[in-house]
């Protein structure tokens, strides 16, 4: 550097201070800045690449995993690996993909016990609590329960089976005598372990593990359902229930699921006192 | 006429490659105790430089990564502080760049280079200020605090490297490649001298080290220049060998990696390992003004 230069005069030096640093400055803020901008796409983790249990929200995930791969070693059925700089997970970081090797939901959750910076949550600690992805089952037109089959697999795999996936019966349209059993997802119970993505028996899954947030919508923060607010309240919270009144032909009836119907109406059931807001059970109504 | 001649002739090549051999024992050897795991299924270390847990017990953290983590705005679970601390204190006691010529894997893709660029006689090339890589750090620090992650690490080499070797190469070799050929045809010393940034982290902590090299003998120095030839950071010999401005002849440059290329290549033993306090008979200002002005 120019350091060796015989004395010169105070401005002189200074004057090539300020270039020098001006230098570097410039030379690595270029490298910086294309650095960030690496590091902002970095955070795009792709939706086929799932984090060990317990991972923290991925930016944060980013921020706190110092890639030392002690996941990686603890993980019994080495599902985790590290990723290296040409695949297109943030480099050295965990992460397994469930149509390979699904996790295996261990109860004691090694993977999250070895790691050293809480980037997999130490909070965890029933695995059946862990939420590294949500299965969606994406495609119905090839999904063999949708055509009627009993394939059921992703059903019978799943480790939380009845919460995570459940069989709801439809009536099948097409033979208009048989039911459709839906492989349905309830968010709540399911981890995202993709033991379901991975049993499925499609050359391509019916049923993927994708990020929480890819997965799930999510209503305004203003609704509400009136149903669940109701039940809620204990009655209407607007106006009372009053009975449908129907406009029959004389002897007929009609009961809600059974259609029209002839004969008299079987004696009532005690009427239970009709529900009224609360808000107007002070007066007489 | 090769550097180090001399040294053979005087001193019988083994002694002229003493701590040249140590240092290449001690980064096989603690990259083989990291790959014995994985290779051999003998766990006594599990992990990488940049956190490994020895015997189960041990904990060692990377403290620039750490650094960059807490920067990020994460607080990590104890272990991963406690390793730090340990690493920080080992390297505060044995020289802070100990860790570039005694660990680091990159150490020697580069030592390769350099020693190839001999070979070859290839002479000159790009320069760059020695003192880029405080830059490259402080840019590294300040991008985990701006992006919230560890930006540095997407692309850092020497982590990249060492967890590579360990976990799976992938495309690193690339990287190191690319390194390699920089150092053989662009620039001498062009990585570890010149930009690391974690070669720099390490020399700000050699900057108050105990352990350093020091020119205990220096009044025998018949000028042959070879430590200047071998020594990849040249620029911190001069003040403790020539005593420049009343300096002691203690190497109190940060960039000094107390790898010993200048004990083992100098036929009159002018070199020796000791404490930044040994032999220091000039004033204290005077030395460490020195030796920090010609970095």
């Amino acid at each position: 550097m120019e350091r060796q230069q015989p004395k010169k005069s105070v401005a002189a030096a200074r004057r090539q201070f300020l270039i020098d640093a001006a230098r570097m400055a410039c030379g690595v803020g270029l490298l910086g800045v294309g650095i960030g901008l690496y590091a902002r796409q970095a955070k795009a983790l792709p939706p086929l690449a799932i984090r060990p249990p317990g991972a923290l929200k991925e930016g944060d995930f980013l921020g706190a995993c110092i890639r030392c791969g002690l996941c990686v070693r603890d993980c019994p059925y080495d599902i985790l690996s590290l990723a290296t700089p040409e695949e297109p997970v943030a480099t050295g970081t965990p992460y397994f993909v469930a149509r390979q090797l699904p996790c295996e939901m261990c109860e004691d959750i090694p993977c999250v016990k070895a790691c050293p910076t809480g980037a997999l949550d130490h909070a965890l600690t029933d695995i059946n609590k862990s939420k590294m992805g949500l299965a969606v089952l994406v495609d119905q037109e090839n999904c063999l329960n949708f055509l009627g089959l009993r394939c059921d697999i992703c059903y019978r795999v799943c480790p939380v089976i009845d919460k995570a996936i459940t069989l709801e019966q439809q009536l099948n349209a097409r033979t208009g005598k048989h039911a459709l059993f839906i492989p349905t997802v309830h968010s709540e119970a399911c981890t995202g372990c993709g033991k379901c993505e991975k049993a499925c028996p499609l050359e391509v899954a019916a049923i993927k593990v994708y990020p929480v947030e890819l997965a799930k919508g999510e209503p305004g923060k203003h609704y509400r359902l009136g149903w669940v607010e109701q039940q809620k309240a204990g009655g209407s919270l607007v106006a009372p229930d009053t009975p449908h009144q129907y406009n029959l032909p004389e002897g007929m009836r009609y009961e809600s699921g059974k259609g029209l119907l002839s004969g008299e109406a079987p004696p009532a059931a005690p009427a239970s006192p009709p529900a009224v807001p609360r808000a107007l059970q002070g007066g007489k109504l | 006429m090769s550097i180090g001649h001399d040294a053979i002739a005087a001193k019988g090549w083994l002694r002229a490659h003493r701590w040249l051999l140590a240092r290449r024992v001690s980064q096989l050897g603690i990259l083989a105790l990291f790959l014995l795991g994985p290779l051999a299924g003998v766990w006594i270390v599990k992990g990488n430089l940049s956190y490994s847990l020895t015997l189960g017990v041990l904990p060692l953290t990377d403290p620039l990564v750490q650094l960059q983590s807490l920067l990020a705005r994460h607080l990590p679970e104890t272990k991963a502080i406690v390793g730090a601390a340990i690493v920080l204190a080992f390297y505060l006691v044995v020289g802070g760049r100990v860790f570039c010529s005694w660990v680091c894997p990159m150490n020697l893709v580069t030592d390769a280079a350099a020693w190839l660029r001999e070979r070859l006689g290839i002479r000159g090339g790009a320069h760059a200020s020695r003192e880029a890589r405080y830059w490259i750090l402080a840019m590294t620090l300040v991008l985990a605090a701006l992006t919230g992650s560890l930006a540095w690490e997407l692309v850092n080499p020497v982590s990249m490297l060492h967890r590579g070797l360990i976990f799976g190469l992938g495309a690193v070799w690339l990287v190191i490649l690319a390194i390699f050929l920089f150092d053989l045809f662009v620039m001498k010393d062009g990585w570890c001298g010149h930009f690391c940034p974690v070669g720099a982290f390490y020399g700000l902590l050699g900057k108050v080290s105990l352990l350093r090299t020091a020119a205990v003998r220096r009044s025998a120095c018949n000028d042959c220049m070879d430590c200047f030839a071998v020594c990849p950071e040249p620029q911190v010999i001069r003040p403790a060998l020539k005593g420049v401005e009343g300096a002691g002849p203690v190497i109190l440059a940060g960039a000094c990696s107390n790898c010993g290329r200048c004990i083992d290549v100098c036929a009159k033993d002018v070199f020796a390992y000791g404490t930044r306090f040994g032999g220091r008979v000039e004033n204290v200002s005077a030395s460490a003004r020195t030796a920090s002005t010609c970095k």
